[in-house]
């Protein structure tokens, strides 16, 4: 009964989307507010269901109806309250339904929330999300069913794979979803300006908040991936360049360019046409990820779907819309008025110079990651692309890319003074010379480059800093006066900073860890010690245990300094699911300031003996506090009083068209 | 500067930007990339003592000898061939006989694989695609290899997408 009323739910909401695909761009061809404003009822209306669907495909996981295939493929009747619903997007169809989902949710949110909107942009707006919406619906509907029956009820579910078990799940997927699809926004935005074709620095100040939004989460979403990859696959990485990662930093590095094309746009009106087509590209690299994820093109880490149907459906979805969005972009883009004028050395050159490093990066790992899979099409050799082929393109890009970030804020608009923008990162400079020299003296082993990598980061870092300084006037004037300088800045200022300085900590995250990383590998029985980075860790027992549904041996060490003082006790288990008969490692972590000890378990040989793993890991937290720190400053931007307070009304004469409401 | 003399500096250092990167990407494309082959294709292409590939295939059943300090031997066949594999490390969870591995590294002279990364990326009921589909291309591909998944695609009509990620991987240093 649950099942068939989220599955009526969800023709509803498509029914309601197909609606609002059409009318609104009937009425805005009329003229009609009657009928431009069907976009928003039903936009709301269509959300409304797509959660009754969703929240019925919940249910079904948390009641463990195992006569629908969905749960009894996923779940598992003594499978823990909290993974029967994370579970419901641990699989191809349940993901999709959160995909659209999302979709449904940035939809009613424009709508309920989009009345400072010149209403005609609002109907295309919405019209143009229908359309994907209706897509998707399809496909879901059509290939990826979550609500079907089983005849003949099995009694005892499959249980979701052991990997995905885990508080991760709860977290990734749906943050990584708001950030993909959130592009959405902006992209039918873009899509919207095209068709009307008429496009201002107000509709930049309509867009960048949604991005702003979208790009918080993505960058959310990457950086908690990245973690759950590291503590659940159980052998120390961060980040493979796998296909499925780079599909989600491909959006990224896009609507990161988006975003900084954007305060162009809004500022000084330039750069429209490029924005435009910035929006376009990014949400169809989103699309092209969910391509890549979905239709089982990949093994990879998240490869979960193997049913060519869906790949050729997401495919065809794919074109249409990217093919669709560029051909109306060269059709009409000539259209829209290009925009004012600058110099290279200003404010928007330094974001021009940005956009193109951050694009060029994007297209590497788009080169990076499709070109196996076109090699493959053409002449079936198969080969991999790896980890030394993204370090020798998509490095080198990003290092002039990183020293020109501190310049960016400190140029000034139209035409800036490199010269003094120079100067003013004076302290900068000086800081990041120290740290290289410091480094080099005081550190052994290791890539000579190792030092500078982390020079600019402290370069980005100081940078940053220096331009909050400088703006405040910090040991110019008495400090009272800084403070209340510092405290009436825009809020974006602060977010700046904070973004940016967080891409400094990144990079020297990744740096050390990658440089001075240290690792045992070895095989150990009770009573062993292993020494590792000047840490003793010493093996006590192992121990069985039940868990709700696996057993696990678990490990136990004693974790103190080669000195003698003690630190703790890190358990490291190996897990055994009984339903899959599938093993997983559960790797115990122990952070030391922002470093971290990490153990993980291998087998245990005839005589007793247990491999073990052990890194040492410093500074490896930095790699994730960095991107926190640039959602931070995003968070921050976003409620700038600028954006909350919404656009205001062009300055000039008001447009011919103003129904009456 | 004029609008138009601006416009040619930005054109221009748009394309120095594009030429680095493209450069970058051929230069990378021919140096780091790694093939993929099976032992039958290793003994058909005599592939030199050193040079980095993948290697696909089935691990032999009774061919894994695991010896001290974590050494562990095993072979890998295709059907009609099989290549002697050396690894130093831990294996990932996934890693059993007869099922499915992918291996990275090189021949050493004696013609032995020395592999310094074992994926075992698949779940219990399918092999990795690459390997499925090199066994198919040879004609060696059994069925009861995927017998699992189709039977339950015939079972109750639902889709053969079998299950979400699972992979492990095991690196030695």
């Amino acid at each position: 009964m649950i099942a068939e009323a989220g599955h009526y739910a969800l023709v509803l909401a498509l029914a309601l989307a197909l609606i609002q695909s059409t009318v609104p761009i009937v009425g805005a061809r009329l003229r009609d507010p009657a009928l431009m404003n069907v976009a928003r009822s039903t936009a709301l209306a269509q959300l409304v269901f797509v959660l009754i669907s969703f929240a019925a495909l919940v249910t079904l996981h948390v009641t463990s109806d195992f006569s629908v295939v969905n749960v009894y493929e996923n779940s598992h009747s003594l499978k823990p309250l909290i993974y029967k619903i994370t579970g419901v997007w641990g699989n191809h169809e349940g993901s999709m339904l959160l995909w659209v989902s999302i979709l449904a949710l940035f939809g009613g949110l424009v709508a309920a929330f989009g009345n400072n909107l010149p209403l005609s942009l609002r109907a295309h707006v919405l019209a143009v999300q229908a359309w994907i919406a209706s897509a998707f619906y399809l496909f879901i509907l059509l290939t990826s069913n979550p609500f079907l029956r089983i005849a003949i009820p099995p009694i005892e579910g499959r249980d979701l794979n052991p990997v995905l078990q885990d508080i991760g799940l709860a977290v990734h997927p749906p943050m990584l979803y708001l950030g993909y699809v959130g592009f959405s926004i902006s992209f039918s935005f873009a899509v919207a300006a095209l068709l009307e074709g008429r496009i201002d620095a107000a509709w930049a100040r309509w867009v960048r908040p949604w991005t702003l939004l979208a790009w918080i989460f993505l960058t959310l979403g990457i950086a908690m991936g990245s973690y759950w990859a590291y503590y659940e696959l159980g052998w120390g990485g961060w980040w493979f360049w796998d296909p499925v990662e780079n599909a989600s930093l491909m959006p990224w590095l896009a609507g990161t360019a988006l975003l900084h094309s954007a305060v162009v746009m809004e500022k000084r009106n330039a750069l429209k046409v490029w924005t435009i087509l910035l929006s376009i590209l990014t949400f169809s690299l989103s699309l092209l990820g969910t391509f890549l994820v979905r239709s089982g093109v990949l093994t990879s880490v998240h490869a979960f779907a193997t049913d060519p149907t869906r790949g050729v459906f997401i495919l065809l979805i794919l074109c249409v819309f990217i093919g669709g969005s560029l051909t109306l972009y060269a059709w009409r883009a000539s259209a829209l008025k290009q925009g004012g004028l600058f110099a290279p050395i200003s404010r928007e050159g330094a974001l021009v110079l940005n956009n193109l490093f951050l694009t060029t990066a994007c297209a590497t790992v788009f080169v990076g990651t499709l070109y196996p899979l076109a090699l493959e099409v053409i002449n079936g050799d198969k080969i991999s692309v790896g980890a030394p082929f993204f370090n020798l393109t998509f490095a080198p890009l990003f290092v002039p890319l990183m020293i020109a970030v501190p310049f960016g804020p400190l140029l000034a608009w139209k035409r800036g003074d490199l010269l003094g923008a120079a100067q003013r990162l004076y302290a900068a400079g000086v800081a990041a010379l120290i740290a290289i020299a410091v480094l080099w003296a005081w550190t052994s082993g290791g890539s000579t480059l190792a030092p500078l990598a982390i020079g600019l980061g402290v370069f980005v870092i100081v940078g940053a800093l220096s331009d909050l300084a400088e703006r405040t006037g910090l040991f110019r004037v008495p400090l009272a006066i800084a403070a209340r300088r510092a405290r009436g800045l825009p809020r974006s200022s602060w977010g700046t900073v904070f973004a940016h300085a967080g891409v400094g900590i990144a990079l020297i995250g990744i740096v050390c860890e990658t440089t001075w990383n240290s690792e045992y590998i070895g095989s150990m029985k009770p009573g062993d010690v292993a020494h590792v980075a000047g840490y003793a860790l010493k093996l006590d027992g192992l121990t069985p245990r039940q868990g709700p549904n696996f057993r696990e041996m678990v490990a136990r060490f004693e974790v103190s300094l080669d000195g003698g003082e003690r630190l703790g006790v890190m358990t490291p288990s190996k897990r055994n699911f009984t339903t899959r008969e599938s093993t997983t490692t559960e790797a115990a972590l122990m952070s030391r300031g922002a470093s971290q000890l990490y153990i993980s378990l291998g087998d245990t040989s005839a005589a007793g003996a247990t491999a073990v793993r052990i890194y040492h890991k410093p500074m490896v937290l930095l790699i994730w506090f960095g991107p926190v720190f640039m959602a931070f400053g995003g968070l921050l931007s976003l409620s700038d009083r600028r954006l909350r307070v919404g656009a205001p009304k062009p300055a000039r004469a008001p447009r011919e068209l103003q129904p009456a409401e | 500067m004029t609008r138009r003399q601006r416009r040619l500096t930005m054109i221009g250092g748009s394309l120095a930007v594009l030429g680095i990167a493209a450069g970058l990407v051929l230069n990378a494309l021919r140096d780091s990339i790694v093939f993929f082959s099976t032992p039958v294709m290793v003994s058909e292409k005599h592939i030199p003592a050193g040079k980095r590939f993948r290697l696909g295939g089935m691990v032999e059943k009774g061919s894994v000898v695991r010896g001290d300090n974590l050494a562990v031997s095993f072979k890998v066949g295709d059907g009609s061939a099989t290549l002697p594999v050396a690894f130093k490390g831990i294996l990932p969870d996934l890693f059993r006989e007869g099922q499915g591995v992918v291996a990275e590294g090189a021949l050493d002279s004696s013609g032995v694989f020395k592999a310094d990364t074992v994926l075992a990326k698949h779940d219990e009921t399918y092999m990795p695609k690459d390997v499925a589909d090199a066994l198919k291309k040879q004609g060696h591909w059994k069925d009861d290899y995927g017998e699992k998944s189709h039977a339950a695609e015939a079972g109750h009509g639902a889709s053969g997408a079998q299950d979400a990620a699972s992979a492990a991987r095991g690196v030695s240093q």
